[in-house]
């Protein structure tokens, strides 16, 4: 099986993010593997075991420095990379068409994850463009995979508990959400070994993508501060909870 | 004039008050406004959505099949039909479980732009606004193409009546389902599934504070009083406490609710990030110099396990 994990390298959650301008933020902070590329980059290594001629390309489109997010890609179970460079801010619709674009110029997939979305810009949406654009079924918030009989059987988490399980035709687009796997962190010799795999680097320009009929453009990013001043609610227990009913009734209004 | 379609989700047979929320929303424009609605019109609802601004409700009903009513893309590619259709320039969507299935699919369909988890639309420059990096940043994001998509959080804006003289249009659609994507069975959870995190008027989390899964029903008890959907910190939900689902923050659910109420939740940067925009955060803590004390509107310090039996007494 050829398998496709496309992978975002993203600044660190609990990084400080500072705004340089007005629609770009200072990079000069940690980037590292999208978190829910973790359980997507883990589920293909486990499907890897299971078809073991498989090969597993871990993708990413981003700055020359993306390399270091398929390096960690590659230590947990990638076989190699492919990095489509580019120093420009792309929407999803463009960073959809770029990826599309290189996998078709790498292979041919047999399954394509991804992370749900990515934690920077939360889009939510990259992995059902690519679908679309290869006419592949997509899936989002996958929590479990089972391949039988050449379909993919996956099960997918909504809100307050609910699932729904879907039947797949292969070669489809799988979103991985948190409760798919436990990421399969990186050991030592892990990351030493990833050093050695090989990565391609392709340039987006290369690539000849038209651009699309629409587009997302920032045009304005700000700090989002908080400007909550705390009062303390005191006394005993039963004060304190009596107090609090009576905020979420008079104040808040939310219970009568 | 725009003409903007607004995809009604439902619930029990009525509109979500969520989906009132963004027609009043919507409707700051000078928009003529259809409402979506896949799952049957009966007259109650065409009361609701006239009473809220609805210029054409647009009655396209699904087969009862639930192959056919539940499958997302089916349910995508009506929205998609119906926007060529009616030649609609706008469409708006919530960014609830159900909406991140579904909008993304119409988007990526039609090959339009598209911000989800809108805060806030401006129409007249077909500008979002949205939270990024973990609620550190808004940015506003501006859309270009024949059509354009806003996926809106819920609660995002209080639904406020504007009566329209609203009426009714019925599209038939063609709904084959994808061969590649069929649904095999779905669970809609105890109770036909708790109320929504990221649509509840209040939601009351819990955290490491709670120390173990049993203790957590004081949570779900409270919360069952104060008709409260339940929410968590990353720990609990890895502790196996509570599922996923319940998950606040970074990696779990962004909500904006009337009321937050934080229990033994200290305030990670990450859980921050799924929570920061409620209306109102009450953080019951026993550490006063919890990161949570410093960036709520209430600070209640003392022991959960007495303040929350005694408010599970009181109301």
């Amino acid at each position: 099986m050829q398998i496709y994990v496309c992978v975002k390298h993203v600044p660190d959650s609990a990084a400080n993010i500072h705004i340089l301008g007005n629609t770009q933020i200072d990079e000069k902070v940690a980037f590292l593997l999208n978190p829910y590329d973790e359980h997507a980059v883990t589920e293909a290594a486990v499907l890897k075991k299971t078809v073991p001629d498989s090969d597993i390309i871990a993708v990413c489109m981003g700055k020359k420095d993306a390399e270091k997010t398929i390096r960690s890609a590659m230590a947990m179970g990638a076989d190699r990379g492919l990095v489509v460079e580019t120093d420009a801010v792309c929407d999803s619709m463009t960073t959809a068409r770029a990826l599309h674009a290189a996998i078709v110029q790498d292979g041919s997939p047999d399954i394509i994850f991804t992370g749900k979305e990515s934690i920077d810009s939360e889009g939510m949406q990259t992995l059902f463009r690519i679908g679309a654009l290869f006419d592949f079924p997509v899936v989002t918030n996958a929590v479990s995979l089972e391949i039988k009989s050449g379909k993919a059987v996956v099960t997918c988490e909504l809100a307050g508990g609910r699932t729904r399980t879907f039947q797949l035709a292969l070669p489809c687009v799988l979103g991985a959400g948190r409760g798919l796997n436990t990421p399969n962190y990186p050991t030592f010799p892990d990351v030493v070994k990833a050093r050695k795999k090989p990565i391609q680097t392709i340039s987006l320009d290369s690539l000849g993508i038209p651009p699309g009929p629409g587009s997302a453009k920032i045009v304005a990013l700000e700090p989002l501060i908080q400007k909550r001043r705390p009062k303390k609610i005191l006394g005993t227990p039963a004060e304190q909870a009596k107090e609090i009913i009576r905020i979420l009734q008079q104040d808040a209004k939310v219970i009568s | 004039m725009k003409q903007a379609g607004i995809y009604i989700e439902m619930e029990n047979n009525r509109v979500k008050d969520t989906s009132l929320g963004m027609i009043t929303l919507a409707a700051r424009a000078d928009v003529f406004l259809y409402a979506l609605v896949l799952d049957g019109v009966d007259d109650s609802t065409r009361q609701n959505l006239a009473e809220y601004g609805i210029n054409t409700i647009v009655d396209m009903p699904l087969a009862d099949d639930p192959q056919i009513r539940r499958n997302p893309a089916v349910r995508a590619g009506a929205i998609a039909d119906a926007a060529r259709e009616l030649k609609l320039d706008t469409i708006f969507g919530l960014s609830t479980a159900e909406g991140k299935d579904i909008i993304p699919r119409v988007a990526a369909m039609m090959d339009v732009p598209l911000v989800m988890d809108c805060l806030d639309v401006n129409l007249e420059k077909n500008i979002a606004r949205t939270s990024q990096y973990s609620g550190k940043v808004m940015a506003d994001i501006q859309l270009t193409g024949s059509v354009i998509i806003f996926g809106i959080r819920p609660n995002a804006v209080q639904p406020v009546p504007a009566p329209a003289q609203a009426q009714t249009i019925t599209l038939t659609l063609d709904t084959t389902v994808p061969a590649n994507l069929s649904l095999l069975s779905w669970d809609d959870g105890e109770d036909g599934g708790r109320i929504s995190l990221a649509e509840a008027d209040i939601i009351i989390a819990g955290g490491r504070g709670l120390k173990n899964k049993e203790n957590f029903s004081l949570i779900f008890e409270c919360a069952g009083k104060m008709n409260a959907a339940v929410g968590a910190s990353r720990v609990a939900v890895d502790e196996g406490w509570v599922p996923y689902a319940c998950q606040v923050g970074q990696t779990g659910e962004k909500v904006s609710p009337q009321v937050y109420i934080a229990c033994g939740i200290s305030g990670s940067i990450q859980h921050f990030a799924g929570m920061k925009t409620a209306k109102m955060i009450i953080a019951v803590n026993k550490d006063e110099n919890a990161a949570i004390m410093a960036h709520c509107d209430y600070h209640v310090q003392g022991d959960l396990f007495e303040i929350l039996p005694e408010l599970i007494k009181q109301l």
